[in-house]
């Protein structure tokens, strides 16, 4: 495969950005990114003027749909911190790593989807969609973190004490202010996981926004979604401490109420049966290989290449918008003054779920797979662009700075750039995987990657075909995990050898990663 | 006979970052041509003096900071190319990046050739040991052509025998130079004028023919005669100013 220069880390860095580039060729042949003969512009100049004049005038509409969505993100990371930190502290058992990692990789969306089938549109399908992946990547997240604390605090109670104490006295004090603030990280995924739980008909905003759109009525879909941006920009504001037990009672009272059609046997029989294709509970071998390959053939296989091909289109050009994006908003390039401008757009799009870029270019350009990479580079190269120039903004003043290096352009590119990109390239790396996640989402928008074939499977009733697809895709997502993981390693030993300035570079313990609340994984 | 232009006045000059003074009422005058040699624990305000020059001679002059400010991710080359940015349009120097310009190549192959660093030039400099980013940072001050040479410990990190070689260059390159080192033989051999900077305060300003390494030595032999300095405590901050 690629041949590592150890004499140079910039080509090991352009063998790899080589072998993207050479990757979304080939995907460009394959994908379909076929534009529909629709009118964009005239609907783009009534969306805009939508979003430009947003109607507030049904404003008890708005404050409900708000409050939903941050009644399901509130109360499903409420539950899914103490059972993540639980799971954190058995990750060294490897079928609680293996259970984790099979959890993470389905999306809240097709958990969504399952959870529907056994209890309706109703309070615990939204909470436990949200609740079950976040348990899931808190658990993964915060083993992590625990492995990076120094081990002394932990030598002092001595070998005996372990588990629960241990972790209560040493452990859980010590890294406090990492899981802090990865929680407070992960509550604005939430925010943006419950607003999305709303295209497949939970009341949160997604469900309105969606509507909004279909009626063509612009100004009040504006509205929703400036209040939605607003909601996450000002987070740090209304989200205080103190204030969570009201805001968790608010949230039990705000939920909706989940219809009471189901009950333990239903979801035995749905377990058991219908999740099963027929051939396979009658015994019948042959027929079970007749219905897997042709599976396989029309549904699995299709959708998976279709997923592939877009994910790999979309990371690269979502690694080509960051290139353009984090200038805007760096003191270096930008200024102080206009740096704001960059920052706002950066804030728009960060703050703005994929599905709802996807959902919105969708109606412009037709179901195709265009629309679907727009919206994931779109909100992945916010999110990376953004920390890229907070990384920029941090070198100011340091000892690197020299009162003769270049400005402008040439900063950008003899400068910025270099210095910048082996983090860039491995905040693309942590994205890659959620971005496949996401593409294969995409699908219920009604473009053809597997969350196409689940949703239709879903609709059709057919619980044996969801399973096997959604199994499919969580395959996938595992071995796009682990592959992203050694490519991250790749660009990771290039971005620690920090500019050791004069003195030789210092080997670092493989242990040391980057700053973990700044890590944009499993958006 | 009328004395060379001055290119350098401080009158009275003071710095602090903070609370914490880091020059203190500097008087100095430096004319083009002169070769002058700052000296001084660390932490005396060298560095801050410098960046105080080069501002008053920013066009002028060739800068080497202490941190040498290299870009890890490019090459030997590229590194000592960015001191040759204003001499070539942008989008030159864009396509530079690309493929190495012939005459900048040509150029910079040279430079390499006096600085030891053929074999390093097209490696990334994160990839190198301490003497030879050294001696890319020089590269790039020499790439600068610049009659002045404002230098922060430019030879800190290499073998003497290869500090005087490089030293005598960078000299024979520039009309003028003002350049701090701790190694005090170098200053003496190298330089007409020698500069001591004690606790942000010029404590020694005087022709190197009047001064011995003896003589020099005793402006830090003081800072560790001193009481408080046998408690382990690094010399910054508890020198009595000179």
């Amino acid at each position: 495969m690629l041949s590592f220069d150890r004499r140079s880390s910039v080509r090991t860095l352009n063998g790899v950005c080589l072998l993207l580039l050479l990757l979304a060729l080939l995907a460009l042949f394959g994908a379909d990114l076929q534009v529909y003969p629709v009118d964009p512009w005239h609907e783009l100049g009534r969306i805009g003027r939508g979003l430009l004049l947003p109607a507030w005038d049904d404003f008890p509409l708005l404050l409900q749909a708000l409050g939903q969505t941050v009644a399901f993100a509130l109360l499903a990371v409420a539950l899914a911190v103490p059972l993540g930190l639980v799971l954190a502290m058995l990750f060294h058992w490897r079928g609680v790593r293996y259970l984790c990692a099979a959890v993470r990789s389905v999306h809240e969306l097709f958990w969504g989807l399952i959870f529907m089938q056994l209890y309706g549109l109703g309070a615990l399908t939204g909470l436990l969609a949200i609740l079950l992946p976040f348990a899931a990547t808190f658990a993964k997240v915060f083993a992590e973190i625990f492995e990076q604390q120094a081990p002394e605090p932990g030598l002092a109670p001595g070998p005996r004490v372990r588990g629960l104490k241990r972790y209560g006295y040493t452990l859980i004090p010590q890294a406090w202010p990492a899981l802090l603030s990865y929680t407070r990280y992960r509550f604005e995924c939430a925010l943006r996981s419950s607003a999305i739980l709303g295209f497949i008909g939970l009341p949160t905003l997604g469900f309105h926004l969606e509507t909004a759109f279909k009626q063509g009525q612009y100004s009040a879909a504006g509205a929703l979604l400036w209040a939605f941006l607003l909601l996450i920009a000002t987070i740090r504001y209304w989200l205080r401490p103190r204030l969570i037990p009201l805001y968790l009672l608010l949230a039990l009272w705000l939920l909706p109420q989940t219809p009471g059609f189901s009950n333990g046997g239903y979801l035995w029989r749905f377990i058991s049966v219908d999740i099963w294709p027929a051939p396979l509970r009658a015994g019948d071998w042959s027929g079970t290989l007749a219905w897997y390959s042709q599976m396989f053939t029309e549904q699995v296989w299709p959708g998976l290449v279709q997923t592939l091909l877009l994910t790999q289109l979309a990371l690269l050009l979502t690694g080509a918008l960051i290139l353009l994006f984090y200038p805007l908003a760096t003191r270096a390039l930008a200024g102080p003054w206009l740096r704001w401008g960059g920052r706002f757009l950066l804030l728009v799009l960060r703050s703005t779920p994929e599905m709802i870029f996807a959902f919105v270019l969708l109606l412009l350009f037709g179901p195709s797979g265009l629309p679907a990479v727009l919206a994931l580079a779109l909100h992945n190269s916010g999110l990376i662009a953004f920390l890229v120039a907070n990384a920029s903004d941090a070198e100011q003043g340091s000892r690197l700075t020299r009162p003769d290096d270049p400005r402008g352009l040439l900063r950008y590119a003899y400068l910025e750039t270099p210095r910048r990109f082996p983090a860039l390239l491995a905040f693309l790396f942590y994205r890659w995987e959620v971005i496949l996640r996401e593409s294969a989402i995409m699908g219920i928008l009604g473009i053809a990657t597997l969350g196409f074939f689940i949703d239709s499977a879903f609709e059709e009733i057919r619980y044996d075909r969801a399973m096997l697809l959604i199994a499919a895709t969580a395959v996938l997502n595992i071995l796009v995990d682990s592959l992203s993981r050694r490519l991250r390693a790749l660009a990771r030993t290039d971005a620690q050898r920090q500019p050791g300035l004069i003195d030789p570079p210092q080997k670092r313990s493989p242990k040391q990663t980057m700053t973990r609340n700044t890590e944009p994984q499993n958006g | 006979m009328t004395q060379p232009p001055v290119l350098f006045r401080l009158q009275g000059q003071s710095l602090s970052y903070g609370d914490r003074p880091v020059l203190r009422d500097i008087h100095l005058t430096i004319r083009q041509g002169e070769r002058v040699a700052l000296l001084g624990p660390s932490g005396a305000g060298k560095s801050s003096l410098l960046t105080l020059l080069y501002g008053q001679q920013a066009a002028l002059s060739a800068l080497y900071p202490q941190s040498a400010g290299l870009v890890d991710l490019l090459s030997a080359y590229q590194n000592i190319f960015v001191g040759g940015l204003e001499r070539f349009g942008t989008l030159a120097a864009l396509w530079n990046l690309v493929r190495p310009l012939p005459q900048a190549r040509r150029e910079i192959e040279a430079l390499a050739q006096t600085l030891g660093l053929e074999d390093q030039l097209w490696q990334s400099v994160d990839r190198l040991s301490g003497g030879q980013r050294q001696r890319v940072a020089i590269g790039r001050a020499l790439y600068r052509r610049q009659p002045i040479f404002l230098g922060d410990e430019p030879v800190s990190a290499v073998d003497p025998l290869q500090a005087q070689l490089l030293l005598e260059h960078l000299l024979a390159q520039h009309e003028t130079a003002v350049v701090s080192l701790h190694n005090r033989q170098l200053a003496l051999d190298n330089f007409q004028r020698i500069v001591v900077l004690r606790d942000g305060a010029i404590c020694c300003d005087c022709p190197a023919s009047e001064l011995s390494e003896q003589a020099l030595d005793s402006f830090y032999a003081e800072e560790l005669s001193a009481p408080e300095a046998s408690a382990d405590v690094g010399p910054q901050g508890m020198i009595p100013s000179c």
